[in-house]
């Protein structure tokens, strides 16, 4: 921990502590890589395994989907806002956007619980079939990561609000961005090979 | 679901009664004692909230040698109950438990806590840091580690130990086969101890890529670091999936989905290939660090710089790469393709070609060097052929056709032993006799040390030997008995002999450091070994802020050189600064706490109990990120005060230890 700071760099990196923590987390954000990855592989090895139960085409919902998709992309883009205030120095405006984006990551959450609930009404639990074990698992995991990160930026708010913007804030704010921004990549490819595939499948 | 609180404790067998009570008896004596002594405090502040590495490092190796003792009781366990025909000192289900928990242990909680130990305290010193790169993420790992380790451990007293062979395969690791609660036990704690283990791997990719004193290039690190980088590397590559795994597999038994089930469209081959994708980088991640220490050890009793340093590096990291892409060698006979297997084969005999490097390396560094025969150097000569013969039969195994024959027999059990013994176990005991004298300030009995050497390997040689043969004969794995007219008998019984010889050089350890902790001579300078690295230039043992000025590194081998050109200059008052450290914290040990409670409810299926507990996790999360603790200030008179007692001290009156 080193108490020296380079003010020529973006307050997020002017610590040598600092950078060692946005380089870990980008080490981290690899090891999420490979579990999301393992996650689509065995959905990909499972996904035609019915045992007699529903399909993807009987299940799905384009339009609650897009509804989904079209909150979390927004939500990744308030989130880019917020940041970019951040290195503005405009704490207000990127408080701002920080709270839309967590508005928008809520309504997602509350659009993907809505949708399992209706799946399980509808008789397609995670226990009905291969096929809907991993697709339950690897949406559950990715609605995980949301929610986690939902309580994560509300702690970080309170924190914003209490000391300002410091090296430390900020850096917990743009680690908090990148961790975001990922779980909008992880939705992209759920979005293609779950959704989009299942429905030509 | 939920179990009965009849099933509750392991009841029924008079040795588990025994061990239950042993158990009982060891914690009221060991709470009574700390107590009676004061010291708890000592503990709390010392060690417990600790956040230094060689603290961390040292709390490894203890949970290392404690879990050795509990891993090689079962293996000793085994081989009385294999020693002679039809014998019944264990029945069918006991013994399944056995060789269970003793896979797992000396895999994940032997040798993964003596490796991270040894790497926890020698890599800052060895690249010329103050600590990790995140100290508190450091006692989180080590807490995480010993919250899995206690809980797998309870298994065999509380709620039965898992039974379905350290690789857990499906089916007859699911709810369907077995039915108790054991293999809870294995998904819950591995998957606590594996969390802990991602973020060891985490905080030394960087702490080897940021953390790097002034002129220390890459390719100017030890070699010990070097291998702790890529070990690391692939810790993050390859943990993520036994998380998965370990997640399907609860979700399969507690949760009733079929990710791996007979029924509801699962495939049992998927745990097989998760298992494997995980499990045989790990293989590579507990080899790897050991390879590095023997490098650096075998260049320092060799008095030579590593032969081919550059073939050293490359090596490691085509092993790091091959080792994702031969998992399937695992399972030639459970149904591939003739193509699958012949690529599997192909890519794992690719193995042998760096590995196959590193071994001549190591014989061209002895080469024409002056050696001297210590404890450690004795440990890395024995290292080279019984691992050559570990990795010639794995070569063997690596045909597929062939497998078929050798597939599932005792002629694997004796091959990877010899591989994991020779290649992880050897190189450990080295490490521990060269660093000892940094870690504690005195050194292990060179005497003593040659007892446990030759114990150990003659032990080792005549359990594992006989395997060979007895596999090729067709004697099965796992297989808790035989009968007289199979002929096993003799070999049997040689090989149980072995593994009583193979435990008496462990208690020779054992004593060493029992006999050494008091007799040994406690004035030893700083460099007792003549070595090579940044860890031996700076205090024995280590100061707690490492290095008093960080070191400048010009060469490879930084420390010798300088010893060599004079180089190394006595501090001065005004060269000192303040040191900044971090301070301790509860939070890691507190993670650990109600990691396992949550664990331990949810491995009895208590799922809305364990829910809650999980709360306390969020809670330590929170605390966490509340937590501004900026850390603490070494004073400059503290620093010129410790520096100038042991460098005013320093090769006074010292013996040379190593001519």
């Amino acid at each position: 921990m080193s108490a020296k700071v380079n003010a020529a760099l973006p307050l997020e990196y002017q610590t040598e502590q600092n950078r060692m923590n946005i380089l870990g987390f980008w080490v981290f954000l690899g090891a999420e890589i490979v579990l999301f990855a393992t996650l689509f592989g065995v959905y990909g090895v499972l996904d035609e395994r019915y045992a007699g139960g529903p399909t993807q085409k009987d299940i799905f919902i384009v339009k609650d989907v897009m509804i989904q998709t079209f909150l979390l992309l927004t939500s990744s883009f308030t989130m880019g806002i917020s940041i970019f205030e951040m290195r503005r120095s405009n704490m207000k405006g990127m408080l701002m956007w920080l709270v839309f984006t967590l508005l928008l990551g809520g309504g997602f959450l509350f659009m993907e619980i809505r949708e399992f609930m209706h799946y399980v009404h509808e008789g397609a639990a995670m226990q009905t079939s291969a096929f809907l074990s991993s697709f339950f698992v690897l949406l559950g995991t990715h609605g995980l990561h949301v929610t986690i990160g939902i309580g994560w930026a509300i702690l970080l708010i309170i924190q914003i609000l209490q000391r300002g913007l410091t090296p430390v804030t900020a850096r917990k704010a743009f680690i908090f961005g990148l961790y975001w921004h990922f779980l909008d990549v992880v939705w992209i490819f759920i979005f293609t090979f779950v959704y989009l595939q299942g429905l030509v499948m | 679901m939920g179990i009965k609180w009849d099933e509750f404790f392991v009841t029924g067998d008079p040795l588990i009664f025994a061990s239950q009570i042993g158990i009982a008896l060891t914690l009221v004596g060991a709470l009574a004692g700390i107590t009676y002594f004061k010291k708890w405090n000592y503990l709390w502040s010392e060690w417990f909230t600790t956040v230094d590495h060689k603290k961390i490092g040292i709390m490894y190796i203890l949970l290392g040698v404690v879990m050795f003792l509990r891993g090689g009781i079962d293996g000793l366990m085994m081989k009385g109950q294999t020693a002679v025909p039809e014998n019944d000192f264990l029945n069918a289900q006991h013994y399944n438990e056995v060789f269970t928990t003793h896979g797992v242990i000396m895999i994940l909680f032997v040798a993964m806590p003596l490796l991270i130990g040894l790497m926890n305290f020698v890599i800052p010193l060895q690249i010329g840091a103050r600590d990790v790169a995140f100290p508190q993420l450091n006692a989180l790992s080590f807490w995480l580690t010993v919250s899995g380790a206690a809980l797998f451990n309870i298994s065999f007293i509380i709620g039965g130990s898992p039974d379905a062979g350290w690789t857990s395969y499906f089916p007859l690791a699911g709810k369907e086969f077995s039915p108790g609660i054991g293999n809870n036990f294995y998904a819950v704690a591995l998957q606590i101890a594996g969390a802990g283990t991602l973020m060891t791997g985490i905080n030394f990719v960087v702490t080897v890529l940021k953390m790097r004193t002034k002129g220390m290039t890459l390719m100017k690190m030890p070699m010990f670091t070097w291998t702790s980088f890529i070990t690391s590397i692939i810790i993050v590559a390859s943990f993520p999936i036994f998380t998965v795994a370990l997640a399907l597999m609860t979700f399969d038994r507690t949760f009733g989905t079929h990710f791996f089930t007979i029924s509801g469209g699962g495939m049992d081959m998927l745990w097989a290939n998760l298992f494997w994708l995980w499990g045989h980088p790990e293989v590579y991640i507990v080899v790897l660090p050991a390879f590095g220490m023997l490098s650096d050890i075998i260049s320092t009793f060799a008095r030579k710089t590593l032969y081919g340093y550059k073939s050293m590096v490359i090596s490691i990291v085509m092993i790091s790469v091959l080792s994702m892409l031969v998992w399937v060698h695992h399972f030639f006979t459970m149904g591939n393709s003739a193509g699958v297997n012949s690529f599997f084969s192909i890519t794992t005999m690719a193995i042998a070609i760096p590995t196959g490097v590193k071994v001549f390396n190591w014989l061209f560094t002895m080469r024409k060097g002056r050696i001297k025969f210590t404890t450690a150097m004795f440990w890395a000569l024995a290292f080279v052929p019984n691992f050559v013969i570990g990795g010639v039969t794995g070569v063997m195994l690596a045909m597929a056709a062939a497998d078929y024959q050798y597939h599932n027999t005792l002629f694997l059990v004796a091959h990877f032993h010899y591989v994991l013994i020779p290649g992880v176990v050897f190189p450990i005991f080295a490490g521990l006799y060269f660093w000892w004298p940094k870690m504690f300030g005195y050194m292990l009995n060179e005497k003593i040390g040659k007892w446990h050497f030759w114990l150990f390997v003659v032990g080792f040689n005549v359990t594992f030997m006989p395997m060979f043969f007895l596999g090729l004969d067709g004697a099965v794995r796992r297989a808790y008995t035989y009968s007289a007219e199979t002929g096993f008998g003799p070999l049997m019984m040689i090989s149980a002999v072995g593994s009583v010889i193979l435990a008496a050089g462990f208690a020779a350890l054992v004593y060493n450091i029992y006999w050494s902790a008091r007799n040994a001579d406690r004035n030893i300078g700083n460099d007792p070994w003549d070595a090579r690295t940044l860890e031996w230039a700076t205090a024995t043992p280590v100061q707690h802020y490492n290095f008093a000025s960080l070191p400048e590194v010009t060469k490879l081998d930084a420390f010798w050189h300088m010893k060599k050109n004079d180089q190394l200059q006595p501090l001065t008052e005004d060269e000192i600064e303040e040191i900044h450290l971090p301070s301790n914290t509860w939070i890691p040990i507190y993670m650990g706490v109600v990691f396992g409670i949550s664990g331990f409810l949810l491995v009895f299926e208590w799922t809305i109990a364990a829910g809650i507990a999980a709360l306390g996790i969020l809670a330590g999360l929170a605390f966490r990120s509340f937590d501004y603790d900026e850390g603490f200030h070494v004073h400059k008179d503290e620093i010129f005060e410790t520096e100038s007692n042991w460098r005013k001290g320093a090769n006074k009156g010292v013996k040379n230890h190593v001519s």
